[in-house]
Order: C-alpha cells, then sequence, then structure tokens
C-alpha cells in the first residue's frame, strides 16, 4: 500500500514541528525517517498513523483521502518506542488484543484467535513465551511483542517510532536484519523513525533526511552518503570535515591559495567545503593546491591510520583516515589533499 | 572502622524504628484500643442495646446511604478529571487541578456554611427551593452535598499522578490495535490504574462515612432523620451517655478497620502482576 503526506503543517504552540512536508512511501517499500530529535520525525510518523492531525495538508493512502481518520479506522500497524506492552496481559494476550476488540461479526472465534496469536509468537520467534508477562521479558523480546501484536491486525503498513531505540547495540543489530527480512517476507510497506544514521542507512530503501520541520533531502542510502544535499545532511550523516572557503571564479580559496579540488560549480562569495574523513591524503608539506596542516595525533587502527590535524583558522580538529601503517609523528607539518569533496554555500550554515 | 559503621547503622536503625512504633502505639493504637474498651465497658448487652436503638440505626442507614451516593459520585468525577489532566493539554488545566484541591485546604466548617448560603432558607436559592417544596439544607440532600464536596479530592488526587506518570502511551496503542474509546478505558486503563482507584475509593469512603464539620453544619441533628453515625456519637457524648457513644465510635472504627483489611486482601490476592500498574 503506499502513503502520501501532502504539504503538511503541524505546530505545537509557539513551536512548528512541520513546516509543510510533502513525502511519498511506494507499495512495498521500507522509508527511513531520519533526524535529530525535534526535526518533526515522529510528528510526522504520527501523523501517518493518526494519532495526530495535521494544521493544514493532507494525508493519502493509495490516493485516498484519509487526513480525517483517526488511527482506529486506518488500519495501521504501529510499534511504539516503548511498546507500550499491556503490563496486565500475558504475551499471548498482548499479541491477541486487535482481534479480541473486533466487533463481533468481524471477531474471529475464540480457538482461531488463540491459535492466530499463536502463529504470530513463533512468526517472531517467541513461541513458548505466551504465558509470561511483559515485565518477564528482555527488551528484544519485548520489541518482538510489539511488533507481533501490531501485524495481528493484519496490516499493510507499518509505522515504527524509533523501534530499536531501547535496546543495547549487539540486540539491535539481529533485529534489525530479521526487520528488514519481516518486511520482505510479508509485503508490507513500512516507515520508521530513527535517530541512527547507521540504523537508516543498512535497513532502509530510501532515507528521509529531517531538520526544523523540514524534508532536506529524500534518497537511496548510499546517495545520501556520497551526495548529500545540504550541508546538513553532509554534517548529520556519517563524519565529515568542514573548511570555510571562498569561492572566486569557479576556483576554491583557502586563505587566498587555490585547492586542488574538483567540485560543482558554486556562485562567487563565501562558501563551506566539506569532506569526508578517508578522503583525504597527506602530502609533503607546502604542495601546491593542497591544505596546510600541522598533525597533533596519530593513531594506527588496524589497516588504517587516524590523524587529528590541526589547520590554521578552522576549528574543530580535522579528523581523516589514511590508509596504510606509516604512521606519521605528532607535530610534524604536512599538506593535506582533498580526494573528493562538496560545496555549500555559507549561507545555509547556522551553528 | 567498617564494623564500627554498621554498629552504628544497626543504632540509628533500632532508634528509628522504636521511635515510629511507640509513636504509632501511643497516637494510634491507644486511642483505637481505647474506644473498644469504652464501649464494651458497660458489658456486651448495654453495646449491642446502644447499637440497636433505633436512633442509631437511623443513623447508620444514613451514613451508609450517604457514603453509597458520595463515593460512585466521586469515582465518576475523578476519574474523568484524572483522564483529563493527565491525558490531555488544554487551557485551564492548572486551575482545574488548583480546584480539585480546594475542599483540603478549606475547612469543613466552612463547607458546610457554604451550601447553608447556597440553599438556606436566606440564602441565594432559599426563596425558590421553599417556594418549590425542596428541602436540601437540614434534610438529606444537603448532609450528601456537603459529603460529596468535602470527599472529592480524593479518588481524583491518588489517579491524577498515575495517570500522568502512564503517559497516553498503552491507550494509543490500543486505539491503534482498533479498540474503541471504551474498549481502550475497561481493557487497558483501568486494570493500569486499578489499585490506585481502590485506594481512592477506600479512602474516599471512610471519609465519607466519618465527615463531622460540614455534615454537622447542614444536618440540623434531627434525631432518627438527619444524624450521621458522627454526629449521633456527638449527641450521646454530650449526654454523656458515653457508654453508647463509644459503642458507635466503634462501629465507625470497625468500618475504617475493615476498609483497610479489604485492601489488604485484594492487594494480596491480585497484587502479583503489574503491581500498582506500573509497567
Amino acid at each position: 500500500m503506499s502513503i502520501a503526506v501532502d504539504n503538511v503543517v503541524k505546530r505545537f504552540g509557539n513551536f512548528a514541528a512541520l513546516n509543510g512536508v510533502s513525502l511519498e512511501a511506494k507499495p512495498g517499500e521500507f522509508l527511513a525517517l531520519l533526524g535529530p530529535s525535534g526535526s518533526g520525525k515522529t510528528t510526522l510518523l504520527r501523523i501517518m498513523a493518526g494519532l495526530e492531525f495535521p494544521d493544514s495538508g493532507s494525508v493519502l493512502f493509495e490516493g485516498r483521502d484519509v487526513t480525517g481518520l483517526g488511527v482506529r479506522d486506518r488500519r495501521i500497524g504501529f510499534v511504539f518506542q516503548h511498546y507500550a506492552l499491556f503490563p496486565h496481559m500475558n504475551v499471548a494476550d498482548n499479541v491477541a488484543f486487535g482481534l479480541t476488540v473486533k466487533r463481533r461479526r468481524e471477531r474471529p472465534k475464540r480457538d482461531e484467535i488463540r491459535r492466530r496469536a499463536q502463529e504470530l509468537l513463533e512468526l517472531v520467534q517467541l513461541g513458548p513465551l505466551g504465558k509470561r508477562y511483559p515485565a518477564q521479558l528482555s527488551g528484544g523480546q519485548r520489541q518482538r511483542v510489539a511488533l507481533a501484536r501490531a501485524l495481528a491486525v493484519d496490516p499493510k503498513l507499518l509505522l515504527l517510532d524509533e523501534p530499536f531505540g531501547a535496546l543495547d547495540a549487539k540486540v539491535r543489530k539481529e533485529l534489525r536484519r530479521w526487520l528488514r527480512d519481516l518486511h520482505d517476507r510479508m509485503g508490507l510497506t513500512s516507515v520508521f523513525v530513527t535517530h541512527d544514521q547507521e540504523e537508516a542507512l543498512e535497513l532502509a530503501d530510501r532515507v528521509v533526511v529531517m531538520d526544523h520541520g523540514l524534508i532536506e533531502q529524500v534518497a537511496g542510502p548510499q546517495i545520501i552518503y556520497d551526495e548529500p544535499a545540504t550541508a546538513f545532511v553532509y554534517d548529520f550523516v556519517g563524519d565529515s570535515n568542514r573548511i570555510p572557503v571562498t569561492v572566486d571564479g569557479g576556483r576554491v580559496l583557502f586563505a587566498g591559495e587555490a585547492l586542488d579540488v574538483a567540485v560543482e560549480p558554486a556562485p562567487d562569495g563565501p562558501a563551506l567545503l566539506y569532506f569526508r574523513p578517508h578522503d583525504a591524503a597527506l602530502v609533503d608539506e607546502g604542495s601546491a593546491g593542497a591544505l596546510p596542516m600541522q598533525i597533533c595525533q596519530a593513531i594506527h587502527l588496524g589497516g588504517a591510520t587516524r590523524i587529528e590535524g590541526n589547520i590554521p583558522g578552522v576549528d574543530p580538529l580535522i579528523d581523516v583516515r589514511i590508509p596504510g601503517r606509516d604512521v606519521p609523528p605528532a607535530g610534524r607539518a604536512a599538506g593535506l589533499k582533498l580526494l573528493r569533496a562538496r560545496l555549500f554555500p555559507a549561507a545555509g550554515e547556522e551553528s | 572502622m567498617a564494623a564500627g559503621r554498621t554498629s552504628e547503622g544497626r543504632i540509628a536503625r533500632a532508634a528509628l524504628l522504636s521511635v515510629a512504633m511507640v509513636f504509632l502505639a501511643l497516637f494510634l493504637l491507644l486511642p483505637l484500643v481505647s474506644v473498644f474498651v469504652e464501649a464494651l465497658k458497660g458489658g456486651v448487652g448495654v453495646y449491642v442495646e446502644s447499637v440497636t436503638q433505633p436512633d442509631a440505626i437511623a443513623a447508620i442507614k444514613l451514613t451508609l446511604l450517604v457514603a453509597a451516593i458520595a463515593v460512585p459520585v466521586n469515582v465518576a468525577f475523578g476519574l474523568a478529571a484524572a483522564w483529563a489532566i493527565a491525558k490531555f493539554d488544554f487551557p485551564g488545566k492548572s486551575i482545574l487541578i488548583t480546584f480539585i484541591d480546594l475542599p483540603f485546604s478549606v475547612s469543613p466548617v466552612v463547607s458546610g456554611l457554604i451550601y447553608v448560603l447556597l440553599f438556606g432558607a436566606q440564602g441565594w436559592f432559599g426563596e425558590w427551593l421553599a417556594a418549590n417544596d425542596v428541602d436540601i439544607i437540614f434534610a438529606v440532600p444537603g448532609i450528601v452535598l456537603a459529603t460529596i464536596f468535602v470527599t472529592f479530592p480524593f479518588v481524583a488526587r491518588e489517579l491524577i499522578p498515575l495517570m500522568t506518570e502512564q503517559g497516553r502511551g498503552d491507550e494509543e496503542a490500543a486505539v491503534s490495535l482498533g479498540a474503541s474509546g471504551w474498549q481502550a478505558f475497561w481493557h487497558v486503563t483501568l486494570p493500569n490504574i486499578r489499585w490506585g482507584l481502590l485506594y481512592g475509593v477506600l479512602l474516599c469512603n471512610a471519609r465519607a462515612m466519618g465527615e463531622f464539620g460540614a455534615v454537622s453544619v447542614v444536618s440540623g441533628h434531627i434525631r432518627g432523620r438527619t444524624n450521621t453515625m458522627p454526629l449521633h456519637v456527638e449527641i450521646l457524648y454530650n449526654e454523656y451517655n458515653f457508654a453508647a457513644a463509644f459503642a458507635v465510635a466503634s462501629l465507625l472504627a470497625l468500618l475504617a478497620l475493615l476498609t483497610l483489611v479489604l485492601k489488604s486482601a485484594l492487594e494480596w490476592r491480585y497484587g502479583y502482576h503489574g503491581k500498582g500498574g506500573g509497567h
């Protein structure tokens, strides 16, 4: 099932949570909403679910306008950040809840409900734990119960709010792969919220990067990482370094010297040059077209060397990763040649 | 060093414990025991006679009636108010919370006087009520109203912090799974708050049965008609009929003990899962 939001605006008092957001998830797609806290990603998800309502704009399920429908009538599966399992019900009853509250005419027989709940528990690999209570489960198990419960009503759309946020790193990685697999097998359309870029890049077909209630970029993980559309996306996704430069007639100037780096054409004036730690190489001090850098610290990390360097006039320290085992001594002056970088106008820069 | 510290801790613990115990015995246990001792001083015969006397029976009936009306009303109100405050944001929320506390901060006598001022013969609605033959002051409706006023914070106060802490998540989950508002309340909210609610009900009930000040002002002390148990105790006491006064008082004390036992028993029986409704 496809879901689209069109020009959605949502304010909480004076705080603008969403400033006109449009987005579409295609049938079968796995979409990640990625952004820092306060970027509006959770609000957007809750509006898709019908847990919040937009001040203006609309929500469409397969082209049908569902903006006015509440969560009860949208027939979606929603997995809450802290699972929201019912503490007084055992696991099987939790999973069966969506079936037991159906109107009498649509409600399956008691045995059928029990069988279906057991099936779902098998699906999430918790078959023998039906009689346990949520308090007796680990975080990862609770997460899977929450998922089974959401799937019980046979939703075509699955919405997940920080689904792995409360889990430790190892469980998180396992569950990620398992969730992606489940999504593919059941033919769901899924949207999940995360502030963890690694999670978004690994799991999603497309990543929606948000900031300040606006969408900064929507693209596949590879493109988000390699071709960030804005300075914010570059900064937020992956490690990066930032150098203030001046653009003059297509040349990139740092401290009056032209840098030897291929970038997209940009208008004249102050700009910011971004590059990834692994997109630079050490060259001799004073090499033409390289940044002057003093090595502050160099650490060998099996197969690569991590160098922290100081470039005059640039704050904070530059972080680069150089292949090979040669660890240059701290304090040495060197040149830094950029292999790949992106240029953004300085006006878009805030903090 | 370590040994010194633990023995110090032991002494401090023993001291604190004995202070608490002595205090408890002196201010709670002793009066409670004395009520029963005094009540039975004249023998079982006098005791039985005192509590089965027609005026006493009438007072007991009236007290139970008042509690039977006031408690359900305040459960409904308390649930509604706590629900609204905990689960929704609306203008005037803090004012509502303040108002809920009002009966706690106002002397019960004043609460009673408010009703006399409103519904008494010289009160705002007094003339209209007299013309339409409605008795409120010096009659059962006045007693019920005053009791409701005095006891209305108990359920709400017990539930507001509990429901605020629990938040909206569970209800949202229930509704997202297709539950109606009523189903979400019945299957999710109520089980989550049952212990707090029960505790509020018991406190509310104890106060409804024991309320003296406000009820005293509006009741008019008509024997056999508008005397509740506490008022009846006072009348007997003022008539130097100590044995009878303490006999009726012991019934009140028994009711209080019964509610406590009931609460403990229920907690013990059902308290294993989701204690206090916590997550």
